[in-house]
Formats: structure tokens, sequence, C-alpha cells
């Protein structure tokens, strides 16, 4: 089976990437599955339903999303083989620019858009610099200059990425995303695999429930701003 | 490990690109002592700093080679050169086949007309993809009489293939000269200054309101806009081919517009509606449920009632300056089209 990780800022279209690329997958006959992973609530499920492909959902409630993925992918893949597929699709909710849910060995896509601004391939962390296919959406809406420039910038932030086109509403662009996807590495579990970076070591005390704003409740991994000094 | 990256000091790298500057500052915090390696560089280095940049410093090493390996390819590469584009057919949307085998050649402009829903789009999306079978027109696209090598089909950087189309905007809030400044950056040739007043002179052509390098790009009217685009994807777009999904009325020179992608040897298809920009091409093709049905060569009565149509568009396009201007429009609008007389 091959396994394919889909992360991205919210709202960039990760489910239109995956959902028009898979159908075009199912029409080769190829057997698609996808698991959609959320932090409160989702119903592209009812999507790719929809589209007629297998799909669980994951959500992480009050865990942190992408710490969430880690926890169930293995199981995920165990799912994906009980439904036979050929491909199993990951698709996770990316919150917070840092995290990166990739897996090494097991093909990464970071997908992006071109509404979000020139300069935020260079601010979104691994999950975009040590992905291995870049989707750029929304493409359709700015002028190509801004599409040169912004691909542009992708490169340099991650110069060794694959960059895709996607139009999420026509397709445009799932042809070529198919050609990256069946060339994924198979894979048959996820058992001591690692991840391609190290999620943030953070454990405070919000992490577990604290509520109260103030020094006394600040303790473990805590990092502190530096507003003296020059250019503070 | 190429030796190329571990010779280079870290002074001659960071000359080599903003980018790679602006990475060794990202990753460490400080401006790099210009004489050391990469490897005393990457040592001297903390844990705490790769993390925050989140990279560990294998990864690190690696998106160094990569960088310079992506920045001698910008410098090297010259534009594809495509001297004939053929497209040939697939299937209809009943699944008949669609007889088809055209080329097309540099300063060549096709147009494509159809109703809505006919397949125009998908037409484009096949020579943007570089079909070769595998989308649902089955259409197959050749590339100077071959099909293109996968090289060339998935590269990031050698894009064949530019598009303008009447939904886009620009929405970087930039002014119009650090824009088209940064846009002629990424081309990494040339002299950036004067490209930049080249695309904005020739812009100004093209636009019936002039502006200038300081104008906000977001600000542009719609004619300023697509004027703008229009320039910019002539003379610094590296793409041979260009794919049009129509160009509005919108107060810009239509005609020089296309003569200006032309004369910059690009091959030129355009989906439209509007009889006079469909027929300003030399042959449009006639799509019907998925499939080009016909192709028209522009016959000698069709260019002349070209003129007469444009004749129409400039009286139509003379009241709506009226209009704007605040006079009344109670003049015989007959007296302006002589051949209605």
């Amino acid at each position: 089976m091959r396994v394919i990780t889909v992360a991205g800022p919210p709202s960039v279209g990760k489910t239109s990437v995956v959902d028009k690329t898979a159908r075009l997958l199912k029409t080769r006959g190829r057997r698609v599955g996808v698991v959609k992973f959320d932090s409160l609530a989702t119903s592209d499920d009812e999507i790719y339903a929809r589209a007629g492909l297998p799909v669980a959902v994951g959500l992480a409630g009050n865990v942190c999303p992408d710490h969430f993925f880690v926890s169930n992918i293995d199981d995920c893949l165990t799912w994906g083989q009980g439904q036979a597929l050929d491909m199993l699709v990951a698709e996770s909710a990316g919150l917070c620019n840092r995290c990166s849910p990739h897996v090494q060995g097991v093909l990464a896509i970071c997908v992006v858009d071109t509404l979000s601004g020139v300069h935020t391939p260079r601010k979104i962390g691994p999950m975009l610099k040590l992905a291995d296919v870049v989707v750029v959406t929304k493409g359709d809406i700015v002028s190509q200059a801004e599409r040169e420039v912004f691909a542009f910038n992708v490169r340099l932030a991650n110069p060794r990425a694959a960059i895709v086109f996607f139009n999420g509403i026509t397709g445009q662009g799932a042809t070529e995303l198919v050609h990256h996807m069946e060339n994924a590495p198979s894979v048959e579990g996820l058992e001591g695999r690692r991840l391609r970076f190290p999620m943030p070591s953070a454990v405070c005390p919000y992490c577990v429930g604290e509520t109260c704003i103030g020094r006394d409740h600040q303790r473990g991994n805590v990092r502190k701003m530096n507003l003296e000094g020059p250019g503070a | 490990m190429s030796r190329s990256i571990l010779s280079r000091t870290i002074g001659e790298l960071s000359a080599s690109h903003p980018a790679m500057a602006d990475f060794f500052i990202g990753v460490s915090g400080q401006t790099p002592k210009p004489d050391g390696s990469v490897l005393s560089w990457l040592a001297g280095v903390g844990e705490d700093r790769l993390s925050q940049w989140g990279m560990d410093r294998d990864q690190a090493l690696a998106h160094i080679e990569a960088l310079a390996g992506q920045i001698d390819a910008l410098r090297s590469s010259a534009p594809p050169e495509v001297r004939a584009l053929t497209i040939l057919g697939g299937i209809n949307k009943q699944g008949q086949p669609e007889d088809l085998r055209l080329t097309l050649r540099p300063g060549e402009l096709v147009s494509v007309v159809g109703p809505t829903g006919s397949g125009k789009s998908r037409l484009l999306g096949d020579i943007e993809c570089l079909a070769q079978g595998d989308t649902p027109s089955g259409r197959r696209i050749l590339v100077n009489d071959a099909p293109p090598a996968p090289g060339l089909r998935f590269s990031t950087h050698q894009k064949l293939v530019a598009q303008l189309s009447q939904t886009m905007n620009f929405v970087m809030d930039l002014s119009v000269g650090d824009f088209i400044a940064m846009h002629a950056e990424c081309r990494m040739s040339g002299d950036v200054g004067s490209l930049v007043s080249q695309v904005i002179a020739q812009a100004n052509k093209l636009a019936g309101e002039p502006f200038g390098r300081d104008a906000a790009l977001t600000q542009l009217s719609g004619g300023q806009t697509r004027a703008l685009m229009i320039a910019d994807t002539a003379l610094l777009s590296a793409s041979p081919i260009v794919l049009i999904d129509e160009i509005e009325n919108a107060g810009i020179d239509r005609k020089k517009s296309l003569e200006l992608l032309l004369a910059r040897e690009k091959i030129v298809l355009m989906s439209t509606h509007d009889p006079i920009l469909a027929l300003l091409g030399d042959r449009r093709l006639v799509i019907r449920s998925g499939a080009v049905v016909d192709i028209i060569e522009t016959s000698e009565a069709e260019r002349a009632n070209l003129t007469a149509l444009e004749q129409l568009d400039q009286t139509l396009m003379a009241v709506r300056h009226q209009l704007r201007s605040g006079l009344r429009i109670d003049s015989p609008v007959e007296e302006m089209l002589p051949w209605m007389r």
C-alpha cells in the first residue's frame, strides 16, 4: 500500500486537492482511501464518501492535532490494509506551521495557497521545508506573475520539492499530482519509522489544563520573549 | 555531498543569492563569518537554533546543497524552446474519437470557441499539463514533434505555459515597481531596473489611463491590471506558450495586447466568445461536447467583417466614454456608423 501524508495551513484547499486527485486515481482503477484528521469537527468525510472513497475520521479534540496524528497513523495503516487499499491518503489539520506530520520514507505533500502572501513559503516550517511535493492552490485567481514569484519563493524555501499548481475547483493539476503519488514508496507498516522532524517539546502547565495567567503558573518548558535591548 | 558546497566559503555562498544569505542568518540568528566553511559554521550553530528553524544538521546541509543547485540551475537555464506544439485528438464526452492533429508554431494566434461547458477549458488544461492520454479527454500533446520528456512535463522551473484569465487579480500589497522588480529578480538575469521600466511603459501603451511605478498594485483599475499582466507576461515570463481565457473589454487595446505577445514569438491560444478577438486569430478551433469538431481558417470575408466589427466596437467605446465623462448621449448613433446609413 502506498501511503501519502497531506498537510497544510487551514483553508488552503487540502480536501479539494485530495478529492480531485483521488477521483482521478479511481478512474484508473486504484483503490484509494482517506483518513481525515481535524481538531474539533469536520464534514469533509461526506465529500470523500460522495466520491465513493473509503474514509475514516480522527478528531483530536483537546489534544494537539499533530501529536494526535502521530499517535494514530499506524492504526490508520492497519485500517487501510483491512480495506484492501492501494493507496492511503492521510490529510492532517496542520495548524501551527511548526509541526510536520511527514514521516521518513512516506511521500509528503504540503499544500499552500497563493493568496497567503509571497513570504509565506519562508514562514512555514518543516511542513513545507521537508515535503517532497508542494501543491500550490488558488493560482487561477492571482496573476501569472504572482504565481511565478510564489513558486520561486517555494523553491528557495524547499529546493528539493516538486511544485504542482492545482486548481481545486476544476481539478487542473491532478494529472501531475497523480504522477507523483503513483511513484510514492510502498509501506507495509509504520512501526519504528521516524518523523522527519521532532514536534515541539512543549510540556508546561497550560498543556495539561492550566488556565490562569501569571509567572507563578509558568513551569516546565517555558520560553520568554526578549522585550529589552536593541530591536525590542 | 558534492565537493562544491564544502569547498566554498560562507561568504561565497551568501553572495550567490540573497536567499542563501537569509538562510545562514535565519538558522544561526546572526551574520556568519564570511571566510568560514559550511561545516565549521554548522558546527557552531546550537541545537536550540536548529530546532527553532525546523531542521537537524543533516537536513540543513542537504538544504544548502539543494539550494546552491537550484541557484546554479536558475542562473544557467535558458527558456525552453518550442518550435512546434502539436495536439493529437482524444475522445469526446460520449467517448467517440476526436479527429484532430493540429500543429501550432511560435507567433501564431489560435482562438478556441464553443458554448459554455463545451470543453474549451479542458483543451487549455490538456495543453497546460502536456497531457499524454492521461486526462479525461485522452488527448496527447507533442512538443517539437515528440512526447515531452517527463523531466520537462513535470519540471518546476521550466514551465512551458503561462496563463492569463479574466478571473485573475493582483493580490499582493506592493507598488507596481517593487512587484515587477520582484518578478524580474526571479528570472535572475538582465538589468532589473531597465526591465521594470520596459514593462510599465509597455503596459501604459495598452491601458487607457496611464499609471506609474509607485501606484499600488491592488489599486489599479481593471484595464490597468489586465494591461500590466499582459506586458509582464510578454516581457518577463519565460514560458513560450500563453493560454488566454477571454480578455474582457476593460478599456485596454486588445489587438495591441495580442500583437505584443505574438511579437515575442509566443504561441497564443485564446478561448473567447468575442467575435473581434476570435477573428484576430489565424484559425479558430470549434469545440462541441468535449472535442474539436472544426478548424476554421479566418477568411478574407471574415477579416473584412472584422474591420466593421472593430468600428462598431469603437463606436460603443466612444459612447461609453461620453457616459463616463458625464455627457448626454443624444446625438444620433447612426451618424457614428457610416455603413448603417
